[in-house]
């Protein structure tokens, strides 16, 4: 055990704490002898600073909308694929793939090929609709980074929620019937209790991965236009790597593990209270 | 009558409904296969093109250019990283799961906390690390890395697998006086091979798809598939064939290993807590 432990520890709590270490100070890699301390002024500018909000802010808006539809998507897909349909395994295999394309690829196919405005696919079938030439990248990116999120995250919610509902009775369910329940109250009496920690894993788990989106910002808006799809890794990204301030993205970095904990904590308590209400009822 | 034949009419509707849904997510992946088939033109047309003869044109075009370092390099971290934590995994795993030491849930708690740190939280450090070691540009950095953010999951897998093993097999085992690396090499390894298959599985996934490191640590020598992609984004012109071509190809080994595994796949994306 212990060669493990010793290297997950060196790789992930010195580095951190190094982090925490260079968030008191002021230093750009390209200006030699910038190291300084600078006390609580990397925080300060967090608090003061438009871009922190604003990423923070986008983070919260893009992990809630992405995980609570694909949510709703998978569990529906889910059901769809539990009841009895033609060629259920070859429709279960087709409909992982978009978790299973590269991030990057499935973001640049979106953007070049379906949502281009002259040459995509979509603006086309939607000609008739009257949305020929709509940019949907740049007039909706937020839109258009949760879709393609969403897109992603469905199989995989779809996957967790199946075996969920492949772990229950179908006798259960005949008997319900029987007793005269119809389709809508055996779903929420029976089914849901049944899946409900099977949905709370999945929005869980997606959600301290959906956090972390940075592939597709990357790939179809850059964070922009402006600063509109800006979320913390992003923002971390053009701090570290554009700007070169060390103290600076070290500061985010720290607000970054403490957003991830209460984003985990928030999800998982939301989550447990909806279903528990719902279960009194 | 109609008892006889609503089964079956239901069956249909539903199989036509759950196909429509499936074809929408489907779709993008097929378009992106359709897409590296046509010739530039085809691909840039306006309105798309969708019928067409299909070409192989732009993958050869892809393959023989400088597409292949890029794909080498995500092999060799993926299956370089893949292989250190199954080395350093499963003797953790199976302290963890056979030989109890005391505070085994802090520890495990402590391993699966670390995946889920933020990699702000320690990206800084080991950009400086990394610059300092000359490893900028290098696959052993991305090799480090990623055997760091996949062996907290490997060893959570890894133990959910060990667990199902019954005790009274290591304890046969024992009084026949098999040695601890014995032990591991000829029973535990047979014994979890569907759990190895996982954890390679998911290993393999979050590490040949990874970017944020890839595109940050690496420029030329290091760099890796998706970072091929990146030369698409802008400057190239409409290159819509050979992005997809090369999309295709960046994609195919994770698909193909997730669809040939899809039973480990669930097992694996969540821990070992869903079988």
């Amino acid at each position: 055990m212990l060669p493990a432990f010793i290297y997950v520890f060196l790789l992930t709590q010195i580095p951190f704490v190094l982090t925490i270490y260079y968030s008191f100070f002021s230093w750009n890699l390209l200006k030699e002898g910038s190291f300084r301390f600078a006390g609580l002024d990397n925080y300060t500018r967090l608090v003061t600073n438009e871009s922190i909000r604003t990423a923070v802010l986008n983070t919260v808006v893009l992990t809630i909308s992405v995980i609570a539809i694909s949510v709703v998507l998978g569990l529906a897909v889910a059901m769809l694929l539990n009841s009895e349909v033609f060629g259920k395994g070859f429709m279960r295999t087709l409909m992982i793939a978009p978790f299973l394309i590269m991030p990057t690829a499935g973001a640049l196919i979106w953007k070049d090929t379906l949502l281009n405005p002259l040459f995509g696919l979509l603006p086309y079938l939607l000609t008739p609709l009257g949305l020929s030439r709509v940019d949907w990248v740049n007039r909706f990116p937020m839109a258009t980074v949760v879709a393609v999120e969403v897109w992603r995250w469905t199989p995989f919610m779809m996957l967790i929620i199946l075996a969920g509902l492949q772990s229950q009775n179908p006798e259960v369910l005949e008997a319900s019937r029987v007793d005269g329940a119809n389709a809508f109250q055996a779903f929420r009496r029976i089914t849901l209790p049944l899946v409900r920690p099977f949905i709370e894993l999945g929005a869980l788990l997606g959600s301290l991965f959906v956090v972390q989106t940075y592939d597709s910002i990357f790939m179809l808006t850059y964070g922009g236009p402006g600063e509109d799809t800006t979320n913390i890794p992003f923002l971390l990204y053009l701090v570290a790597f554009q700007g070169y301030s060390i103290g600076q993205a070290s500061a985010i970095g720290v607000v970054a593990v403490i957003i991830t904990i209460v984003v985990a904590t928030f999800a998982l308590r939301t989550l447990f209270s909806i279903f528990q209400v719902e279960a009194r009822r | 009558m109609r008892t006889a034949d609503s089964p079956l009419r239901s069956k249909v509707l539903w199989s036509v409904v759950g196909w429509l849904v499936v074809f929408v997510f489907f779709f993008p992946v097929l378009w992106m296969w359709l897409e590296g088939l046509k010739t530039e033109p085809q691909a840039a047309s306006s309105p798309p093109t969708i019928l067409f003869l299909p070409t192989l044109a732009e993958y050869q075009e892809v393959l023989s250019g400088d597409f292949p370092p890029f794909f080498i390099n995500s092999a060799i971290a993926s299956l370089v990283s893949t292989l250190l934590v199954l080395v350093l995994g499963l003797p953790a795993a199976y302290a963890l799961a056979i030989r109890p030491v005391g505070k085994t849930r802090d520890v495990l708690f402590f391993f699966i906390s670390t995946r889920f740190l933020p990699f702000a939280a320690s990206l800084v450090p080991l950009y400086l690390l990394a610059r300092d070691l000359q490893l900028l540009d290098n696959i052993l950095a991305l090799i480090l890395i990623y055997t760091t953010i996949n062996l907290p999951l490997g060893v959570w897998l890894l133990r959910s697998f060990l667990l199902e093993i019954p005790n009274d097999l290591f304890e046969a085992a024992r009084v026949d006086g098999a040695q601890f690396r014995h032990e591991i090499l000829r029973i535990v390894v047979p014994l979890i091979a569907p759990g190895l298959a996982a954890t390679s599985l998911i290993c393999l996934i979050f590490s040949w798809n990874e970017f944020f490191y890839a595109v940050n640590f690496t420029s030329s020598v290091a760099a890796t598939a998706p970072i091929f992609l990146v030369s698409f984004i802008s400057g190239r012109g409409l290159f819509y064939a050979k992005l997809a071509a090369a999309a295709t190809l960046a994609s195919l080994p994770v698909l193909l290993a997730g669809w040939i595994a899809q039973k480990q796949l669930i097992r694996g994306l969540t821990m070992g807590a869903v079988k």
